[in-house]
């Protein structure tokens, strides 16, 4: 992270024991101070820390947050400290789902404590002043940035987007962090909120044939791995439309699950990729990737289960958007989902609620498939499906659920609808 | 015998700690420890089968999601069992994130390779306020 001389030069200009590295304007030393409360007292300390951390020189507003809540007992905790310490949001967050106690506390093997967690989760959340959304995809709909504004987006399929597709600006921020910028509205200045640190360093050559928001998701796990702490730049061959809101989603979900890659450019695509020059701020990239179709056919057949029965075909991670539940419902048209398959797809409610409206609900019910808003793959309420195997369409969805004991066969959308239907995948 | 010592370093995040020092050149994921004993269960860790609970934790990093950290230091919080200060060598992210809520002191930069200037079982406290490490004589 920094080099050795640059360590030594630090300790040389050592002021004081003590001293806060950050420059504080007056309000933030009253936060930090304890003037404006024990809760926003603790969210100023932790900026502190991060901004020491990566010797940020001042706290930066932020217009917009995203709060990756998940409903684990850490994650609650730290809410709860801030909001009984008196805390309420300056700029309120959108939130990632925990899991839809109502819709599925009936149907799933949770323990009452797990349920008693969700309903503790949501209710240190809303106290907070947050807004419930309970979407992994805010910058869709609902909390979408603008070119150059600063924001705080925790949430790994969303920090990618904000930055590389909508040109905002957010460094790779956790639940928790995002938390406390919510409370401050401020952020350490640093990484990613300045322009020098956003540009390319890798050139990624896409050799391989993009048809769908699979192959861009398998792409971004196979780049992932290779990718350290360089920020890629991909350069496609024989790709002449514009990519989906959920080609570049699924992209930036799995390149920043497989690694730690919060920015990315697509030449001209991506509003800060006009060109090499401006994608890589004029110097030579220092890493160079190709990606061929062997590699995506290698990398799924790396992540997946083999063939054989399942039980559960799980989509929705990141959570479906209205586009996909279109798409889904055009495809399973005549079919059944096999008796003993669950097929369930994690989207949002807004997404659930426009495809009812505008009359594609029926066929995806029909098909025997279960739309679940606010809901997860990574919680509770999937442990009936446990010790079994499931196919999904996202090797982000595989990597979640296998820490919980499910595995997953990882194929494309069609192949998963095929899979239901058989009971088996191939 | 080797006198006592005082090393300067940077505090990441305030407070003070004292105990024995338990040294990794590992990255540590809280989530990979048993909340109930502290004791590393990460097949393959340095400190596999070693307890974290009350030690000076010199590691080279933290790794792992923020969320899983972030549970994993709040389990042996709720179980007595955190670290009493940790001393680390790659500052980064996650780790200072979730030892500021878990109130986890932390400081970095010690102005002597912490690998060779500390030793398993040495006394030491670390004051993070102070940007202190005091190693008692030994």
């Amino acid at each position: 992270m920094r080099s050795k001389r640059a360590r030594l030069e630090t300790l040389g200009k050592r002021a004081k024991a003590g001293c806060v590295w950050v420059k504080l304007r007056d309000e933030e030393k009253r936060m930090l101070d304890g003037e404006r409360g024990y809760g926003t007292q603790r969210a100023m300390e932790l900026l502190v820390a991060l901004g020491t951390t990566f010797e940020a020189d001042e706290m930066l507003p932020v217009t917009r947050t995203h709060v990756a809540l998940s409903g684990q007992e850490g994650d609650t905790y730290w809410c709860e400290l801030l909001v009984d310490g008196g805390a309420f949001c300056k700029v309120p967050p959108t939130t990632n789902p925990a899991w839809a106690v109502e819709e599925l506390g009936g149907v799933s093997d949770v323990t009452d404590a797990e349920r008693e967690l969700a309903w503790r989760t949501f209710d240190v959340y809303r106290r907070i002043g947050a807004k419930l959304t309970y979407c992994c995809t805010p910058e869709l709909a609902g909390n979408v940035p603008a070119y150059g504004e600063h924001v705080a987006f925790s949430e790994s399929s969303a920090t990618p987007y904000v930055n590389a597709v909508l040109g905002a600006r957010s460094n790779r921020e956790s639940s928790v962090s995002a938390l406390a910028c919510a409370v401050t509205g401020v952020t350490p200045r640093y990484g990613l909120h300045f322009a020098e640190n956003r540009k390319g360093t890798m050139l990624v050559d896409v050799e391989a044939d993009l048809n769908e928001a699979y192959d861009w998701g398998m792409m971004g796990w196979y780049v992932g791995r290779f990718v350290g702490s360089h920020t890629p730049v991909f350069r496609l061959r024989d790709f002449s439309r514009r990519p989906t809101p959920e080609e570049l989603l699924y992209l930036g979900a799995e390149l920043n699950t497989s690694g730690a890659v919060p920015m990315y450019h697509i030449l001209g695509t991506t509003p800060e990729a006009p060109d090499m020059r401006a994608a890589f701020g004029g110097v030579a990239p220092a890493a160079e990737l190709v990606v061929k179709n062997e590699h995506l056919a290698e990398q799924q057949e790396l992540l997946s289960e083999k063939g054989g029965r399942i039980n559960s075909v799980m989509l929705g991670c990141p959570h479906y958007t209205y586009d996909q539940l279109i798409d889904l419902a055009g495809r399973v048209e005549g079919k059944k989902v096999h008796p003993d398959v669950s097929f369930w797809v994690l989207t949002s409610w807004d997404a659930i609620e426009l495809a009812r409206r505008s009359g594609h609900i029926g066929a995806i019910e029909a098909f025997g498939a279960r739309l679940v808003p606010d809901t997860c793959i990574d919680e509770p309420c999937w442990k009936t499906f446990e010790g079994g195997t499931g196919v999904t369409d996202s090797p982000k969805n595989m990597y979640y659920r296998k820490r919980r004991g499910q595995t997953f066969a990882i194929r494309r959308l069609s192949e998963c609808i095929d899979a239901a239907v058989r009971g088996e995948v191939s | 015998m080797a006198p006592e010592r005082t090393l300067r370093c940077r505090r990441v995040n305030k407070g003070r700690g004292e105990g024995e020092v338990l040294l990794s050149k590992d990255a540590i994921c809280f989530y990979l420890c048993d909340p109930e004993t502290g004791v590393v269960i990460e097949e393959g860790h340095a400190l596999h089968g070693k307890s974290v609970a009350g030690k000076i934790l010199v590691v080279k990093s933290g790794k792992g999601s923020s969320v899983v950290m972030m549970d994993g230091l709040y389990q042996l919080k709720m179980r007595g069992n955190l670290p009493a200060a940790i001393v680390v060598d790659e500052v980064e992210p996650v780790l200072v994130s979730s030892c500021v809520v878990a109130e986890v002191p932390v400081v970095d930069r010690l102005e002597e390779n912490p690998y060779t200037v500390l030793k398993d079982g040495d006394r030491v406290v670390v004051d993070a306020d102070a940007e202190t490490v005091l190693i008692e004589a030994r």
